[in-house]
């Protein structure tokens, strides 16, 4: 765009698209921190004026903060630890050529189709359920007792329904970066003396270095927030409550909007951590 | 050393024969041109002695070992690919120690060979670079210091200039071809340049959907082209080749003359022709000939600058004793 006219003409059609997602955020934004310096109790007397940083302080206090701040962490780094790995190796595997590769794709991709609140359904009710959920089953064929996976191994079972649903984006991803690999880089490496393990070491890892760290950037966004995995789950019960059921609880069960507030403001906070830890620590894969 | 002999050699994808059974050997020391146009199999012939695909039938042997079953990397061959095949997130220090370090070279020995090929490749002030940051002529230059570094028996080179532009190609051929004087290990080059197998060949494999046309040194294939097919792949501008009743004077089925050798005169000669394109390169000139029965266009070129345009009525006289005859089949026929 190089006269003054285009890029004054540009602007102009970017406008409504810059208003818009200004004020998606900011309407929210603002009045999550106007909300959080009030205190605000819909059903006990409502808008009950400026209480200062209590919220803040009262938030922050409670036995479940910390706790919270924890299984957020796990949840997060168990789920990108899974579907990297496994991501990295299904993207190898379905590289390869095979018969019916195109329908394997598919399936492969399905979960991801499936709705967070269907997923976990499915998991909980078929197969977790320790009286006819299918692993039940499994556990009974070899005369164990079956798990009650959902109160017994509860962040466990969390992570694993959570990874279920993101492995199909962690592999798509990986497979379209394999296959930008130059196939003459691996006969290279073959005729240079590397086995198969090396050339996969030395060659294909770093070369899918830049789509693992887009990965771990989206999953991170997306997993900061889960929610309906947990409420349709575990209640929030058995440990598994994260920072955005917390700030759920508190909201719509405590009927404690400013409360709820100074909890978003942390979560936040919490979120633009682990970005910036993040960044130091895979973002400059994506330089050059 | 470095002595190649492919013994009845064949490959097949398929369905389709790519290479037909195939006997060739490869003296040490020896500079291979592999040479014919596109799809002739020539890339697939060097990726079998190479040892990335698998041969069909028949035998490879390297300095007389049978090498057919033996890895690509264990068969002390060094490869340089089309694309250089450089690993881009490597240093170019680290992409020449890379063979080095899959063979477990002591450190100090990879310094002093990385030192030695950095040196004789021009490469001593880019070695801590990526392939990203070179420009192609030194990509070049670093798939080459790789392969030098392994110090194999013989290189294997995949049409290695084809992603050069032309001037660059130049400088490159004769890096090559140097090269090769100083270390005098076997070579094996792909192309489907005819100039590049020319100027830097010691024989010239001509290959033509998998069959070997024939096998010399540059100046035979030049003087006495076996069959029609190598005689008009084989120098440029292509060979003049002539049928019907100007051959059936001959005694043979087609006769070609080779562009510089014939005589070009305004007044008188053996054929009149007119003139359709000129090319004035001002060292010699091209000209594009119609009008000679039974080869349309001809060329002819001319040392110098001739005075010539289009629509100019021109004679030519073919030199005899350069007048190559070709029987039906297509076979030379002296």
């Amino acid at each position: 765009m190089a006269t003054q006219h285009s890029r004054s003409a540009a602007r102009l059609m970017m406008a409504p698209a810059v208003v818009l997602l200004l004020g998606w955020m900011l309407v929210p934004l603002t009045m999550t921190l106007y909300f959080s310096f009030r205190k605000y109790l819909p059903l006990r007397g409502g808008d009950l004026g400026w209480v200062g940083f209590d919220n803040y302080v009262r938030f922050v206090s409670s036995s479940s903060f910390w706790p919270s701040v924890m299984t957020t962490l796990i949840i997060v780094g168990g789920v990108l630890a899974i579907t990297v790995i496994l991501g990295i190796g299904l993207a190898v595997l379905l590289n390869q050529p095979m018969w019916g590769q195109g329908m394997v794709r598919i399936l492969v991709i399905a979960p991801f189709f499936v709705m967070p609140t269907v997923s976990a359904l499915v998991w909980k009710n078929m197969f977790m359920d320790p009286n006819y959920g299918l692993l039940a089953h499994l556990w009974e064929l070899f005369g164990a007792t079956p798990v009650e996976w959902l109160s017994q191994a509860s962040l466990t079972s969390i992570v694993m329904i959570v990874s279920w649903q993101w492995l199909p984006f962690a592999t798509l991803i990986l497979l379209t970066a394999i296959q930008s690999l130059d196939s003459e880089q691996l006969e290279a490496a073959e005729m240079d003396g590397a086995p198969a393990s090396k050339r996969f070491a030395f060659i294909t890892l770093p070369h899918l270095g830049r789509a693992i760290t887009v990965v771990i950037l989206i999953q991170t966004i997306f997993l900061l927030s889960i929610f309906a995995e947990i409420f349709v789950t575990t209640g929030g019960a058995f440990g598994t409550k994260t920072l955005t059921y917390l700030i759920f609880q508190r909201v719509l069960e405590s009927q404690n909007v400013g409360l709820g507030s100074a909890g978003g403001v942390y979560a936040i906070i919490l979120a633009n951590i682990v970005a910036i830890f993040l960044m130091r620590i895979v973002g400059k894969n994506l330089d050059a | 050393m470095g002595q190649i002999r492919l013994n009845k050699v064949s490959k097949r994808f398929g369905e389709v024969e790519v290479i037909p059974p195939l006997d060739l050997t490869i003296e040490d020391g020896e500079f291979t041109v592999f040479v014919g146009p596109s799809g002739c199999g020539k890339s697939t012939l060097l990726r079998l002695i190479a040892g990335l695909e698998d041969i069909t039938s028949g035998h490879i042997e390297i300095d007389g070992a049978d090498a057919t079953n033996v890895p690509p990397a264990k068969r002390g061959l060094a490869m340089v690919f089309q694309s250089y095949a450089l690993y881009p997130h490597m240093s170019v220090r680290k992409n020449i120690a890379f063979p080095m370090r899959m063979a477990g070279v002591p450190a100090d020995e990879q310094a002093r060979r990385i030192e030695a090929a950095a040196k004789a490749l021009n490469l001593t002030d880019y070695l801590d670079r990526r392939p990203g940051q070179l420009s192609g002529g030194q990509r070049q230059r670093v798939a080459i210091g790789r392969a030098i570094v392994r110090e194999p028996s013989a290189f294997l080179f995949d049409e290695p200039l084809s992603n050069l532009d032309a001037a660059l190609r130049v400088g490159m051929r004769m890096e090559i071809s140097e090269l090769h004087k100083k270390l005098a290990t076997t070579m094996i080059y792909v192309t489907h340049d005819q100039v590049e197998a020319m100027t830097m060949a010691d024989r010239i494999v001509v290959l033509r959907a998998g069959f070997i046309e024939q096998v010399g040194s540059p100046l035979e294939l030049y003087h006495k082209p076996c069959n029609e097919f190598v005689a008009g792949f084989i120098g440029s501008p292509k060979m003049n080749l002539i049928k019907g009743a100007e051959a059936a004077k001959h005694g043979v089925a087609t006769i070609g003359i080779r562009p510089e050798h014939l005589d070009v005169s305004s007044s008188e000669g053996a054929w009149k022709a007119t003139v359709g394109i000129a090319e004035h390169l001002g060292s010699d000139t091209f000209l594009h000939i119609h009008g000679v029965e039974g080869c349309d266009p001809m060329t002819a070129r001319v040392d110098g600058e001739l005075p010539v345009k289009h629509g100019d009525t021109i004679y030519l006289t073919p030199q005899l004793d350069k007048l190559h005859k070709f029987d039906a089949q297509g076979l030379r026929v002296d």
